[in-house]
């Protein structure tokens, strides 16, 4: 199984590589939505510190789904990893908020590193698995080691420090909204200069072609490997975000459902154009809050129409609709 | 009877009764994902299904547990091919993405639906009194529904392998998987080839869902939470073989029964560990083609 | 003539202002979480209807002034990161006075530490988690501990219940590993001997293999705890499936393995079980029949009233009588204080009491064996141990 999305935004992908990383002024405008939100919606921190965290890991799968062409089901292991590691600091007595991040960061990219050295060499639906099986086999490995990880219980016992010592994780999840955006816009900033840099065009190339890839000499294997790393760091920040703005971690941080749904979220915003993450996340959490509040029974019929309405009309996700509509009015006279 | 011996023959047994269940739900799927390249997330909707239609005749109607299996198979292959035909049939070219989310999308809706027709709870699948209780043999006694599950799952599967041997309909299909554009050149029609594969596949999904209502409860979350195991099938077994997924399924049965049996601190943890092992070493499946 | 006319007019508006202040009922807002979707949704439903039937039939006896309202959040199951956020919106964005519900312990241990720091009163409908009530100074319980419920149970189980080799099999979580550990204690203090442990996992188990190994190390008895509703139900159908009861082996365990709503669709398996329990829809004293006889008229016959709704009836009983207490102020300090020591002689289970020290439950344990009543099976009380308290939090003190 390879991922072709990337050849159907082609056109629009060669333009965005020729101008570079220049920022440009819709870029922009996420961000000032964001802050937007934070005055305006005061009562709903704690859902959009969720979405901030969420989109922060959808973008760790499309760096790698969408630029290096390797479908995983597995990218909970990592953000798994980075909660755990926050987690059991804070619960331990080190509840300094930013070295937790860098830790979950250290031990996930770690994880990441380990378990693609072992399973980049496949491919296809056998790759799919491993990845699968890998987060699962750490969801296990949690909920045994109840001892120290409080398995289905839960981690108790959290106690996070204030932000740089001067905010302090309020009951109205105040500071955990603003921290996830800080971090979310730094881990972009990042993941956009990556994505315009060399290496990440070879990764593109990768994607579309690995064959030629190999055959001009490009060290295939190691970029993937790399990516696939630092996605895993990515996601291990996510997780540790996750677990400092709830003091709380639940074994649903390594589960199959937080990838799936990430991979979902991510294909309905469109994949491998950076933004996807920040159009699919939003729409999908906050529907999905909706339809559970006014349909708490049935809600997950609503998420299926959903999903199959955006499928059959939106194929390339919601970006490349918006790509389609830009270039039909680019063409009238 | 040592404790060894005993121990062993338990496992056996309800590894064996396991492997059939989850057999006769994945053939189908490594055959359609092998022959129409198609990541079919939601098979098990499928199995479900079956479930769900033969527990509805036995316990709302009193319809006997033969004709309920046998009305399960051909309501959920026909209705396969509705679904075919409405959902599936227009993403066949797309990209898999499209695919798994569309595939997903349907799990959603069938878990909606099947919440609003038959409730949250699982439903109750009472055997038939001819096949309840326990079967005698020697100083062991055996549960005479898993018992008949084992030989049932092994007539169907004899019938499936003979009849991909010797009709020329399971020609088709071994050469439409082999090659599918040779295939099509020598004039198989294979459209409808897929929908005939695909209805077959579905069938025997449901057929599996409903014998296995006993071990794999019919709950509106089933194809979800299944969802793993049978991929993990599929994949070991090799996609587009139909022995692959056999000796798979009787693989992950036995490891899965065993450890729970032995050693239920580790969870299924081996399970995952073995699967990491096998794929590691032949990633094209145990029967797949490299 | 106007200006008398004017005078007249600010009077009587004057005058309906403050009929109108006078009037102003003051809402308490009580914030529901309980399970109202997929598989365990029947236990939501079962406390949900205990809640509602005590605040139909008491709704006079609330203080004049005082309207109650109910928002109601569904967690989903056993979720305790949903739940948590939550409770924070249902404080945060609702301003609730009262959480109430809780099924799972795990959700109700994520939930506690925001009680205390919002100083939010939350009373547990359900989760049996021991150190809970430990948690938030703001938490109080009306259902059970399984310590309250399985130390003694051991004891007699070793005593008059003349078992001497126990198997024990629980949920791999809080209630099950602590019912474990209370019956072991209990067991093996009273001269018992357990032969083994194993725990199953928590979501959708097949017990089958686990059972067979039970099985294959013959005790007199296996003592299982697994969450109440489908997994009770297919526990027994696996008991079955074994031949377990021809091979001499009994089931023993807490009231939720043979719950009462679930009953009638366990088949026959279940005759002869003995468990320890807080409640029985069979027992004979009045309050119970009363309560027994206005469910079937609120809610039919088709779902009889279990544990599991009592505990909802007795959480709306302690927050209209601390409601009561305070002359309808819903201070949190002030509610907790009337909360401490609250009794209700009329309950459905018998005589209940909040422990003060703790704000735990104090109540009847009863040991009921499943019989025969008519043509349905019932759990029938036939051993009381009185007002007994939580023994954990004696064995362990509070540091």
């Amino acid at each position: 199984m390879r991922a072709t999305a990337g050849r159907d935004a082609a056109p629009l992908a060669v333009e965005a590589m020729a101008r570079g990383h220049r920022l440009r002024a819709w870029e922009l405008a996420p961000w000032l939505i964001a802050v937007l939100a934070y005055f305006v919606f005061p009562s709903y921190l704690a859902l959009g510190s969720q979405i901030l965290i969420s989109i922060l890991f959808a973008l760790s799968i499309d760096l790698i789904l969408g630029y290096a062409g390797i479908v995983t089901l597995g990218q909970s292991a990592f953000f798994g990893a980075g909660a755990y590691t926050a987690g059991l600091l804070a619960a331990h007595g080190w509840g300094e908020p930013l070295t937790g991040l860098a830790a979950a960061a250290l031990v996930a990219a770690a994880l990441g590193f380990l378990s693609g050295a072992v399973i980049l060499r496949t491919k296809g639906l056998s790759l799919l698995m491993l990845t699968l099986v890998i987060a699962a086999m750490l969801q296990e490995a949690a909920n045994k080691a109840g001892g120290i990880t409080g398995g289905a219980d839960g981690l108790q016992g959290m106690e996070v420090w204030p932000v740089l010592g001067l905010f302090p994780f309020d009951l109205y999840d105040r500071t955990a909204y603003l921290y996830s955006l800080a971090v979310l816009f730094l881990a972009w900033l990042a993941a956009r200069r990556l994505v315009h840099s060399p290496f990440g065009r070879s990764l593109t190339g990768i994607r579309e072609n690995e064959a030629r890839m190999h055959a001009i000499g490009s060290p295939v294997f190691r970029r993937r490997l790399a990516i696939y790393t630092i996605a895993a760091a990515l996601a291990g920040i996510a997780g540790a975000l996750l677990a400092e703005t709830t003091q709380f971690v639940a074994l649903d941080v390594l589960g199959f459902e937080r990838s799936g749904s990430a991979l979902i979220m991510l294909i309905i915003g469109g994949v491998g154009r950076l933004y996807g993450p920040f159009i699919g996340v939003p729409l999908y959490m906050i529907a999905q809050d909706r339809f559970a509040q006014a349909d708490p029974v049935y809600w997950d019929f609503w998420i299926g129409l959903l999903i199959i309405i955006v499928v059959i009309f939106a194929r390339r996700g919601l970006l490349g609709l918006a790509e389609q509509l830009l270039q039909k009015a680019r063409r009238k006279p | 009877m040592n404790a060894a011996l005993s121990a062993a023959i338990s496992i056996g047994f309800h590894g064996l009764a396991y492997a059939m269940v989850l057999y006769l739900i994945s053939v189908g799927l490594s055959v359609t994902m092998g022959l129409m390249g198609f990541a079919n997330l939601a098979h098990g909707v499928f199995a479900a299904a079956g479930g769900f239609v033969m527990t509805r005749l036995m316990n709302g109607y009193d319809v006997p547990f033969p004709l309920a299996v046998a009305a399960a198979f051909v309501a959920v292959a026909a209705g396969s091919v509705v679904i075919e035909r409405l959902l599936y049939r227009r993403l066949y070219g797309a990209d898999e993405l499209s695919q798994v989310l569309m595939s997903v999308g349907l799990i959603f809706i069938s878990v909606a639906a099947a919440k609003y027709l038959w409730g949250p709870l699982a439903q109750p699948m009472t055997p038939p009194a001819y096949l309840s209780g326990q079967i005698e043999l020697g100083a062991r006694s055996f549960p005479a529904y898993r018992s008949f599950l084992i030989v049932a799952g092994a007539v169907v599967v004899t019938l499936l392998w003979l009849g991909l041997e010797r009709t020329r309909f399971g020609a088709r299909i071994r050469a439409a998987v082999d090659n599918r554009r040779m295939a099509q050149s020598v004039g198989i029609n294979t459209n409808r080839l897929f929908t005939w594969t695909f209805a077959l596949g579905s069938g025997l999904a449901a057929l599996g869902g409903a014998l296995g209502a006993d071990i794999l409860a019919i709950d509106p979350g089933y194809a979800l939470e299944h969802l793993v195991y049978f991929l993990i099938v599929v994949s070991v077994g090799g996609l587009g073989s139909i022995r692959g997924p056999f000796f798979a399924a009787l693989l992950l049965g036995i490891a899965d029964t065993g450890c729970k049996y032995l050693l239920p601190e580790f969870g299924a943890f081996f399970i995952y560990a073995l699967t990491l092992a096998l794929l590691l070493w032949r990633p094209q499946g145990l029967f797949g083609r490299a | 003539m106007t200006s008398r006319f004017g005078v007249l007019a600010l009077g009587a508006s004057f005058a309906l202002a403050l009929a109108a202040q006078a009037g102003a009922a003051e809402t308490v807002k009580v914030g529901v979480i309980l399970t109202y979707s997929g598989p365990a949704a029947s236990l939501g439903d079962q406390i949900d209807k205990g809640m509602s039937l005590y605040i139909k039939e008491h709704e006079k006896d609330l203080p004049k002034d005082i309207t109650l309202e109910l928002i109601r959040r569904d967690d989903t199951g056993l979720n305790p990161a949903t739940a948590k956020r939550l409770a924070q919106e249902l404080i945060t964005r609702d301003h609730v006075n009262f959480i109430a519900g809780l099924i799972w312990s795990p959700n109700a241990l994520a939930i506690a530490p925001l009680s205390a720091e919002a100083k939010v009163p939350t009373i547990s409908s359900n989760a049996a988690a021991v150190s809970l009530t430990r948690l938030s100074p703001y938490v109080a319980r009306v259902s059970f501990t399984l310590w309250q419920e399985c130390l003694p149970f051991g004891q007699w189980a070793a005593t008059k219940g003349g078992l001497k080799k126990v198997y024990i099999a629980v949920s791999d979580f809080a209630p099950g590993h602590e019912a474990a550990d209370a019956f072991t204690k209990g067991f093996k203090d009273a001269g018992g001997q357990i032969v083994d442990n194993v725990a199953f996992p928590v979501k959708d188990p097949d017990f089958v293999p686990f059972l067979q190994r039970v099985k294959d190390a013959k005790p007199d008895a296996v003592f299982i705890f697994v969450p109440s509703g489908k997994q009770a139900t297919a526990l027994f159908k696996a008991y079955d499936d074994l031949g377990m009861r021809a091979a001499g082996i009994k089931i023993i365990g807490p009231q939720d393995i043979v719950p009462d709503e679930e009953l009638p669709n366990m088949g026959q398996e279940p005759l002869g079980v003995i468990t320890a329990g807080t409640y029985s829809n069979a027992a004979t004293r009045p309050a119970n029949k009363a309560y027994v006889a206005a469910w079937k008229r609120e809610y039919g016959d088709k779902t009889p009233p279990g544990f599991m709704s009592v505990g909802g009836w007795d959480t709306m009983a302690a927050i209209f009588g601390a409601l009561k207490a305070t002359q309808g102020n819903p201070d949190p300090d002030k509610i907790m204080a009337a909360l401490k020591g609250w009794k209700n002689p009329d309950s459905p289970r018998g005589e209940i009491m909040i422990d003060p020290e703790t704000r735990d439950i104090v109540q009847h344990i009863y040991i009921r064996r499943v019989e025969k009543l008519g043509d349905r099976l019932a759990n029938v009380e036939f051993e009381t141990l009185p007002m007994t308290k939580d023994p954990w939090k004696e064995l362990n003190p509070a540091k």
